[in-house]
């Protein structure tokens, strides 16, 4: 038989199973074994080649909890499985529950007979039923799959409601939206002429799948994804899985795919899909798909590709998600949880007695009170002033016209508008009718701001012109809606459904709906990133309720208030406060541009008595303090209130701020994207406090609630916390205002929960810290800063500021070097001058900055900039810093950092 | 308890012998020539005589075995003789004599090739591994030692990391006078980290591994000062003590390691009198960091350095000072 020779597809070959060639990488042999299955309706009796580590455990003495049926796809094997079959094993051995896994190589795949027959989707779901009838499984069984093995799994699922009791699945797809052509690599694969080339008579298909792998695959484990594909023969399967893509309405095995699509909606069990964005061919496209049928959990390896099952630890998530939430879990699923979308672990909303974000416009409708001033609108020269009435009426039209142009409540809505009276028009408007915004900073870069989107695939996006070109350009999904008019070309090259003005006239009547409850998803907001990929930190009503009631009472924010609030979770809550609230003239992208006159101008133009600025934006605006105008000036003396919130700021930049605001009384809150607002510090008692183990942050914000878990030699936070004086340890916090939890990213929020002994939930913040005998905290680093040295652990920021106060230094960064527990401490800093290059500290330098230490240090390094991140000017990455002393102290060339 | 030190005239031997008589130790001391230690019993002879190896033993309740051949470069047979042989007799003639206990003096050479050492612990001695005849040697050296542990004869190797202090003839003198000469260059950036063992802390840890050595022989350990400094600082705080210019100018390190690789072949071909000026060994042990987690060595051997980097460099400018 010749490659290729025959365009048809030839008859599949029959061969007898087998098992695998023994030491293949990960494998334990002795999963490995051959089963006689009668096929149902042909009576045939078919040999499958199966990994099964029942017998693991039973010699461990342990009796099943469960049994996982994993599902390959194609063009791999059981194989894939190999380390939830292990990690089953070892976990089961560790004590803890005991899953049996089972994995199937499917007929015509891996070890398993060639049956000489071509089995579509419907056979291989009955196949899969005729496997576990000849298992005698009993319940309760967690069905999972990868790539089309997921469809085989879900169908399987779908046929068997008694013994299904969860749903696990990898990157898979079991519905072609229609209008979408299907991923361009299949689409090749299946032209007439490439197919059996591409598939069976070369191994292409089967190489270009390994390739996916992110890191690449040993070559030993591409090996032993290859050995039972070694020969044409053995690789019809392959083709014939790819030829039975239900490519249009017409193939034979669409109408298989619609009922298991249309079953997945009804399984009624707990569900975690494990993806790997980075997938060619399943795109997030069928996450959101999947994810909205099935309604349960969602982890994105951020970096995992198609072969997450290799890419990511997907076996430690599966089997920790089937502990909290499978069938053996001890905490019972709330009722009518599931009733609820699911967007990060649902934690347990407070009873809030609170009105609505949107209540303000109601009561002030008939008010020609000035309750938005825009000081620099695009594309106009005067400020845009706008009225509560005005305010008020446009969003209740925009409401009601996004809801009559399809916009539903659950819908995500991405909103890609510089802040403004537009972004506050179309935030409030979503609000209102339940749909959920998603805000990303702009100041995360195009790269960032096109995962954030792309990450919680929106079904609408409202952007200003460059978001929607930046949609275009980058592909990204949802129905487009401008807020400009724009030209009939320009629309159609944008890909624009509808306007503002358009919608404003579709929802004249404003008509709407229900109101959205205090507990219905209302907001993602994406971190900056600057602790690892941004993550979309989800938000409910109520939470958000909450946090307008603590900025109100706290900063006596309210009804009439004049505020300016260059910090953009602040700012977007003005209307909801009810407060007078301008936007001043600055690049968004650019928040460390903000100066002095433009804070000055807006100041002025609503009279404001309250200021909220990012601590990126502070040393620039006192940096430019010197082209204030005296009138500027005067307009600054009215203001009471000014604070830097996210990032605490040196106290040097307040002072700088206070002189600018004489009257006002500055302070530095704590908070993050998960907690907006968690302690609060004044100028003043920055001042009386003085030097302490890292920066203080000041007291809890009242009804926030903080403790610190001790870490131990490694650096590792204990389960428990405490909030008296002492060690440092990781800051837990709990609040009424804090997120809800993480967007499609289950094990980061299992990950950053914390429970308080009276059962009250808290979150991780992965910030280190400590209490004084004042109860104030302090700040001293991230926990993955923390170093493990052999004296104990070490936290970077007292040292940074001790090392900072050195004469001839400008800033300090503390980095570490060598493995955990013997780790050295490194002092890297910026000098005064500025070094040209990167180098060993001069002598003099070096022992000076060793003596202000405070802590023994391997090596001091001068270098010319320490690598900051770009949105936090203020802060140090010194994972990067760390990671490049470790390189050049190993004696490798010294770069910059 | 009567102890004998082998290879007592150089710099580690002579504190060990000193820092036992102190504890109140009955001393011996073999080598060729007196060792000049008041109070101490001198055994002269060489390792390659098993006699005169046997001699020394004799009698004794310990041994502290140092002597070994310690150069850049050299007749592969010669270090083999010292270092291997040399150490096989001893350890005969220990068991012939039914001494219990053996501290055995290694390296961390021993288990490493020429790669970066950042926070490692004591890896198995490995000849295959190890670089130059001097690592090789003792290599085999240790391999030896602690497979003739036993319960009659506890054995227990200790890796002291760049030993210096005052009187060193061997670290000290010769980074000292290559820098009046000016022909100490730095490696690269001279950032690499190495730990280093101030002579009198390596002595107090022989001590601690011979009163230990009943619980933790069988076993190998690696000891430094445990403050870890860039190789140029290092090199420098030793130049400023001996009140020599430090190192000013660099050379790549692998245009080092190039070079002693040129040098060490040409060595064996034609030998000069005195070392070569670098060697693939010394260019890589300049340029690549080494250095230890000692957590281990502190917690079993209840041991930690009296003396640290700064006292040590103080201590050396002053013995510069008044010589």
């Amino acid at each position: 038989m010749s490659a290729g020779e025959s365009p048809s597809r030839a008859t599949p070959a029959s061969l007898p199973a087998a098992v695998p060639p023994r030491g293949l990488p990960g494998l334990d042999p002795a999963f490995s074994r051959l089963l006689d299955v009668p096929e149902s309706g042909s009576g045939a009796v078919r040999t499958w080649h199966l990994l099964d580590n029942g017998p693991a455990l039973a010699a461990l003495g342990t009796t099943a909890v469960g049994t996982i049926v994993a599902v390959h796809g194609n063009p791999t094997w059981s194989y894939l499985w190999r380390r939830l079959l292990s990690a089953a094993v070892e976990q089961a051995a560790a004590g803890g529950d005991a899953w049996r896994v089972i994995a199937p190589d499917q007929l015509e795949m891996g070890f398993s007979e060639r049956t000489g027959t071509v089995r579509p989707l419907a056979r291989r779901v009955r196949d899969l039923g005729d496997l576990t009838d000849a298992l005698q499984l009993e319940d309760p069984v967690v069905s999972l799959g990868h790539d089309w093995g997921g469809v085989v799994a879900l169908g399987w699922a779908v046929d068997h409601p008694d013994l299904l009791a969860a749903v696990l699945s990898l990157n898979t797809a079991v519905h072609q939206p229609e209008g979408y052509p299907i991923p361009a690599p299949l689409r090749l694969a299946l032209r007439p002429g490439v197919l059996d080339l591409a598939t069976r008579s070369t191994p292409a298909f089967l190489e270009t799948t390994l390739a996916l792998a992110s890191p690449a695959l040993g070559p030993d484990v591409k090996d032993a994804f290859r050995a039972p594909y070694r020969e044409p023969a053995r690789r019809s399967g392959i083709r014939d899985f790819v030829a039975d893509i239900p490519v249009d309405e017409r193939h034979p095995s669409r109408p298989e795919l619609q009922r298991i699509a249309e079953g997945a909606r009804a399984l009624g069990v707990p569900s975690l899909l494990l993806w790997g964005p980075k997938d060619p061919i399943f795109s997030d496209r069928y996450l959101d798909d999947l994810s909205d049928r099935l309604g349960g959990d969602v982890h994105r390896f951020t970096g995992a590709g198609h072969l997450v099952a290799e890419d990511a630890d997907y076996a430690e998530a599966a089997l920790s998600w089937l502990s909290r939430k499978g069938p053996t879990a001890a905490e019972v699923a709330q009722p009518g949880e599931a009733a609820t979308p699911a967007e990060g672990d649902a934690a347990d909303d407070p009873e809030v007695v609170s009105p609505p974000l949107w209540s303000r416009l109601d009561e002030l409708r008939e008010s020609d009170d000035v309750a938005l001033v825009e000081l620099a609108p695009s594309g106009r020269a005067e400020p845009r002033t706008v009225s509560w009435r005005l305010l008020s009426r446009r969003v209740r039209q925009l409401a009601a016209g996004l809801v009559r142009s399809g916009v539903r409540p659950g819908d995500r809505v991405s909103l890609l508008v510089p802040p403004g009276a537009d972004l506050t028009a179309a935030l409030y408007a979503c609000l209102r009718i339940g749909a959920v915004v998603v805000v990303a900073d702009a100041g995360l870069g195009l790269r960032g701001l096109s995962r954030a989107v792309v990450g919680t695939w929106p079904d609408h996006i409202i952007g200003a012109r460059p978001g929607l070109a930046a949609a275009r350009a980058l592909g990204w999904p949802g129905q487009r809606i401008s807020t400009g008019e724009l030209s009939a070309p320009l629309r159609r090259a944008l890909g624009v459904s509808a306007t503002f003005g358009e919608l404003l006239e579709l929802g004249r009547d404003e008509i709407l709906a229900a109101e959205p409850s205090a507990e219905d998803i209302a907001a993602i907001l994406f971190t900056s990133g600057s602790t690892g990929p941004a993550k979309g930190v989800v938000y409910t009503h109520g939470r958000l309720q909450a946090l307008r009631d603590v900025l109100a009472v706290h900063y006596g924010v309210g009804v009439g208030t004049g505020l300016v609030a260059g910090f953009a979770p602040f700012a977007l809550l003005g209307p909801a406060l009810g407060a007078r609230s301008a936007t001043p003239d600055m690049d968004v992208t650019a928040p460390a541009t903000l100066t002095a006159p433009a804070v000055a101008a807006a100041v002025a133009a609503v009279d404001a008595t309250v200021v909220f600025l990012s601590p990126a934006a502070v040393a620039n605006v006192v940096a430019t303090s010197k082209s204030l105008t005296p009138a500027d000036r005067t307009a600054l003396t009215g203001v009471r209130t000014v604070l830097s919130a996210g990032a605490p700021v040196d106290r040097g930049l307040l002072e700088g701020i206070a002189r600018l605001m004489p009257n006002a009384t500055a302070s530095t809150p704590y908070g993050m994207t998960e907690g907006l607002l968690l302690t609060d510090i004044t100028l003043d008692e920055l001042r009386s406090v003085g030097d302490g183990p890292g920066v203080c942050v000041g007291t809890p914000i009242p009804g926030v609630r903080i403790a610190v878990a001790p870490l131990d030699d490694r650096g590792v936070p204990s389960a428990t916390a405490t909030a008296r004086p002492g060690a440092p340890g990781e800051i837990v916090v709990s609040a009424a205002h804090l997120k809800r939890g993480y967007s499609r990213l289950w094990v980061t929020d299992r990950d950053a929960d914390f429970r308080f002994p009276d059962g009250a939930r808290g979150h991780r913040t992965g910030d280190v810290g400590s209490f004084d005998h004042g109860g104030r905290l302090w700040i001293e680093g991230r926990l993955v800063h923390v170093l493990s040295t052999a004296d104990g652990v070490l936290t970077p920021v007292a040292p940074e500021q001790r090392i900072g106060r050195v004469p001839g230094v400008r800033r300090a960064g503390l980095a570490g070097v060598g493995p955990l527990g013997t780790q050295q401490a490194v002092a890297v800093v910026e000098t005064e001058p500025a070094t040209r290059r990167p180098a060993l500290a001069a002598p003099q330098l070096a022992a000076r900055v060793r003596e202000a230490a405070g802590v023994p240090l391997a090596a001091v390094l001068a270098v010319p900039r320490l690598p900051t991140d770009i949105r936090h000017n203020s802060k140090i990455d010194r994972a990067r810093l760390s990671r490049w002393a470790e390189r050049v102290l190993s004696g490798k060339r010294m770069t910059a950092p | 308890m009567k102890v004998l030190v082998t290879g007592a005239s150089g710099l580690l031997g002579r504190a060990t012998a000193r820092a036992l008589l102190a504890a109140g130790h009955e001393v011996r001391t073999l080598q060729r020539r007196p060792s000049g230690i008041a109070g101490a019993e001198d055994a002269l002879g060489t390792l390659t005589s098993a006699a005169d190896v046997r001699c020394a033993v004799a009698g004794t309740d310990a041994i502290v075995h140092l002597a070994a051949k310690v150069s850049l470069a050299g007749d592969p047979a010669e270090f083999a003789a010292v270092n291997v042989q040399g150490t096989r007799a001893v350890l005969d003639a220990a068991r012939a004599a039914g001494v219990p206990r053996l501290v055995h003096v290694s390296s961390p050479s021993v288990a490493h090739g020429g790669s970066s050492l950042a926070g490692q612990g004591a890896a198995p001695a490995d000849p295959d591994r190890a670089r130059g005849e001097y690592a090789r040697t003792k290599a085999r050296a240790e391999l030896l030692a602690l497979a003739a542990d036993s319960p009659e004869l506890r054995v227990v190797a200790v890796r002291p990391h760049l030993v210096w202090g005052p009187g060193d003839t061997q670290l000290v003198a010769r980074i000292v006078e290559r820098a009046r000469r000016r022909r100490l260059p730095l490696l690269g950036s001279g950032a690499a980290l190495i730990d280093t063992t101030y002579v009198d802390n390596a002595a107090s840890a022989l001590r601690a591994a011979l009163d230990r050595v009943d619980d933790v022989h069988g076993r190998a350990y690696v000891v430094t000062n445990g403050e870890p400094r860039p190789v140029a600082e290092m090199l420098a705080g030793i130049c400023a003590a001996a009140g020599v210019p430090a190192p000013a100018w660099s050379v790549p390190p692998g245009l080092a390691r190039f070079a002693g690789s040129l040098v060490e072949a040409a060595w064996r071909v034609r030998p000069g009198a005195d070392e070569p000026p670098m060697t693939r060994f010394l260019a890589e042990q300049l340029s690549t960091a080494h250095w230890f987690d000692q957590r281990l060595t502190r917690r079993d051997l209840r041991w930690a350095p009296a003396v640290d980097l700064d006292e040590g460099l103080r201590r050396l400018a002053a013995s510069y000072a008044s010589s």
